[in-house]
């Protein structure tokens, strides 16, 4: 088992024909990932890498009974692509865009879950299932199949945490990023109750950074809900108040967002805060032991 | 992007939201000039994007023309936390009969935007929510929204919406609100922030955004559209990935430095990149050495490494330098950078104890 994604899952990639909608194509599809169709508007009859390209996701999901989409469309059009995605009734859809405005996201997040669908980013990597899916554009060779689930608000960092704990033989279950952006699709506390309901997760890593109470509502969420031990990150803490820190997201408005509220929150809901990255994986051996 | 007061004024005003009569002035002579057809008395208010100008000083009423002079002068003389006020705002005095807090904010939590009205007008609406939470109104705002304040008229409420949308607003606050003696609604004070990410479909904001006041590198810095903030510290420090540069500006600080930045050099980074990045950090004087922490993740190692030891040589860097590699081809990447006089790190935790030393040495 892991969430959202496995071997079955058949993904639609939206943009395919792009750069990196191609690129990335080829790496999932070196991955194992089940890709169906491509959509790109006009340029339907196309291939590309052997997958077949449809004129639009309605067209595409009849043809290919997909149930996944990925969506690689530049920012400006992000908005008409997950509405597209949504219309069609894909039950999942990952959007990897940096950079859409933060009303087209609101609009967007609040049109799929309208719809009972789900939605994971924008301005994120994507979600890989371990030797079975990837749906972004993580690093295909820093995964281990195993018990360990990962989310996370970032990038490299996540590759980074997730390449350390193959390292050390620490596989994992699903690894997601949620994304950098302010107005996300799925934040921890939507996505935690799957890792909790998932046989193969037998703990999780919370990679949070400075900005917005999302790791703060999950602190409420792992203290009254969670089985399953989680060992947390935030990254930040020296950031300063007032400066986007790279990520739309990451910012500190007043007192609001700061890395000490998330830790102080974590850790009164008994939540072991990882206090430098390279202490992570033998925080997570720790854990594994003792389950 | 923050605009300044008077832009948001004048932002307000056309979507027919009554503010000040007022101008603003660059010097203490055309301050005089505009006192001369606004009349006496004014206020005359420093023009910076940072919260607690009143008190600073930077907000003062003239009476006559000699006071308009001297303390507009004053004013443009002042540095507020680190900013050099560029211009002073001047505005005729309001009568003023009730102040109220109207704002539009994007609630991350709640996936919307919110409308924010309190009968506590025109002191730090954070600090009300903590002290007195039940003097503050809440309303997310769907589609064909209606609300009525009894307090204020419902035109302006939907001005401000109107504008908040219309400008791809992530704030938009009036504070105070003011109901004048003779019953006018005016918006006396007024802050805006506008979503960077919507700006491209905003071209009536590109001359606002290039005059926006910011740090001289950091200004550079979005002239290469290179994801930068100037730190006080003296560490530079350069990653891939905005996670990784806040971890590892985290550990240098664990390692007893201080960070000069945040720098991310994003995905996939190419010699030019490297380059120009470093060129950027060299800009800040403060900087006594330069951490490079990089994750290769479909970006080889051995790749960044090639394009970091031309561009250093290139650029003829005498500062110490720590490289750590990790992921895809480190270990062939750190091979090249061992045949140099660059310094190595295996782990994040490493590369700060060592420039750190180093800069400290």
């Amino acid at each position: 088992m892991s969430i959202l994604v496995n071997k079955k899952t058949r993904v639609l990639v939206q943009g395919i024909t792009g750069r990196e909608g191609s690129f990335h194509t080829g790496q999932m599809l070196e991955f194992g990932t089940k890709i169906v169709g491509g959509v790109t508007p006009g340029k339907g009859g196309q291939e590309v890498h052997g997958v077949k390209v449809y004129n639009n996701v309605k067209e595409a999901v009849a043809a290919t009974q997909a149930n996944a989409t990925i969506v690689f469309v530049p920012a400006p059009f992000c908005k008409a692509a997950i509405f597209e995605a949504a219309d069609a009734g894909l039950p999942l859809i990952v959007a990897l865009t940096e950079g859409i405005p933060t009303q087209d996201m609101i609009d967007a997040v609040n049109y799929v879950k309208e719809r009972r669908l789900r939605l994971i980013g924008p301005n994120c990597p994507g979600i890989t299932t371990p030797y079975e899916a990837k749906l972004g554009f993580m690093p295909n060779n820093i995964f281990k199949k195993g018990e360990v689930g990962v989310i996370s608000r970032s990038g490299t960092l996540t590759y980074e945490i997730i390449y350390e704990l193959t390292q050390v033989g620490i596989g994992q279950s699903t690894c997601i990023g949620i994304g950098g952006d302010p107005i996300l699709g799925s934040t921890f506390v939507e996505l935690l109750p799957d890792f909790n309901a998932d046989p193969q997760t037998k703990t999780v890593v919370m990679l949070g950074e400075i900005g917005g109470s999302d790791e703060e509502v999950a602190a409420e969420y792992i203290a009254t809900k969670m089985k399953k031990p989680v060992i947390a990150f935030i990254s930040g803490r020296t950031a300063p108040e007032g400066k986007r820190m790279g990520h739309a997201g990451a910012i500190i408005s007043g007192s609001f967002g700061t890395a000490q509220s998330k830790v102080s929150a974590l850790t009164a809901a008994g939540v072991p805060i990882a206090e430098t990255t390279n202490a992570i994986p033998e925080m997570v051996k720790h854990v594994l032991q003792r389950s | 992007m923050k605009l300044y007061e008077y832009q948001a004024k004048e932002l307000l005003a056309k979507f027919g939201i009554l503010t000040p009569a007022g101008q603003v002035a660059a010097s203490s002579d055309e301050a005089v000039r505009i006192a001369a057809v606004l009349g006496l008395p004014l206020a005359i208010k420093a023009q910076v994007q940072v919260g607690g100008r009143g008190k600073a000083g930077g907000i003062k009423i003239a009476r006559t023309i000699a006071e308009v002079s001297s303390l507009s002068q004053q004013i443009l003389n002042m540095k507020i936390k680190e900013l050099p006020v560029k211009k002073v705002l001047l505005e005729q005095a309001v009568d003023i009969e009730k102040e109220y807090y109207l704002g539009i904010i994007v609630d991350r939590a709640n996936k919307g935007n919110t409308l924010i009205f309190s009968t506590v007008g025109g002191i730090d609406i954070e600090e009300v929510a903590r002290t007195e939470p039940d003097k503050i109104l809440k309303f997310e705002i769907r589609n064909k929204f209606k609300t009525q304040i009894s307090e204020i008229p419902n035109e302006i409420i939907d001005s401000l919406i109107k504008m908040y949308f219309a400008v791809d607003a992530t704030l938009a606050e009036i504070n105070p609100l003011v109901i004048t003696k003779s019953g006018k609604v005016i918006a006396a004070d007024a802050k805006i922030i506008i979503d960077d990410n919507a700006l491209f479909r905003h071209p009536e904001f590109s001359s606002i955004s290039e005059g926006a006041e910011t740090d001289p590198i950091e200004a550079e810095a979005q002239r290469r559209k290179i994801a930068y903030v100037r730190l006080p510290g003296n560490v530079g420090i350069i990653g891939n990935g905005a996670g990784l540069v806040m971890s590892t500006m985290d550990e240098v600080k664990r390692a007893g430095g201080s960070p000069a930045d945040f720098l991310d050099i994003g995905g996939g980074a190419k010699a030019d990149v490297v380059k120009s990045t470093l060129e950027l950090l060299l800009m800040d004087k403060n900087i006594k050495g330069i951490f490079f922490n990089v994750f290769g993740g479909i970006t080889r190692c051995d790749e960044v490494a090639k394009g970091l030891i031309a561009a250093i040589d290139e650029l003829k860097i005498k500062l110490p330098i720590v490289i750590r590699l990790t992921g895809t081809r480190s270990a062939e990447g750190c091979k090249l950078i061992a045949e140099t006089k660059l310094l190595t790190a295996s782990s994040m935790q490493e590369g700060a104890r060592k420039i750190v030393e180093h800069i400290s040495q």
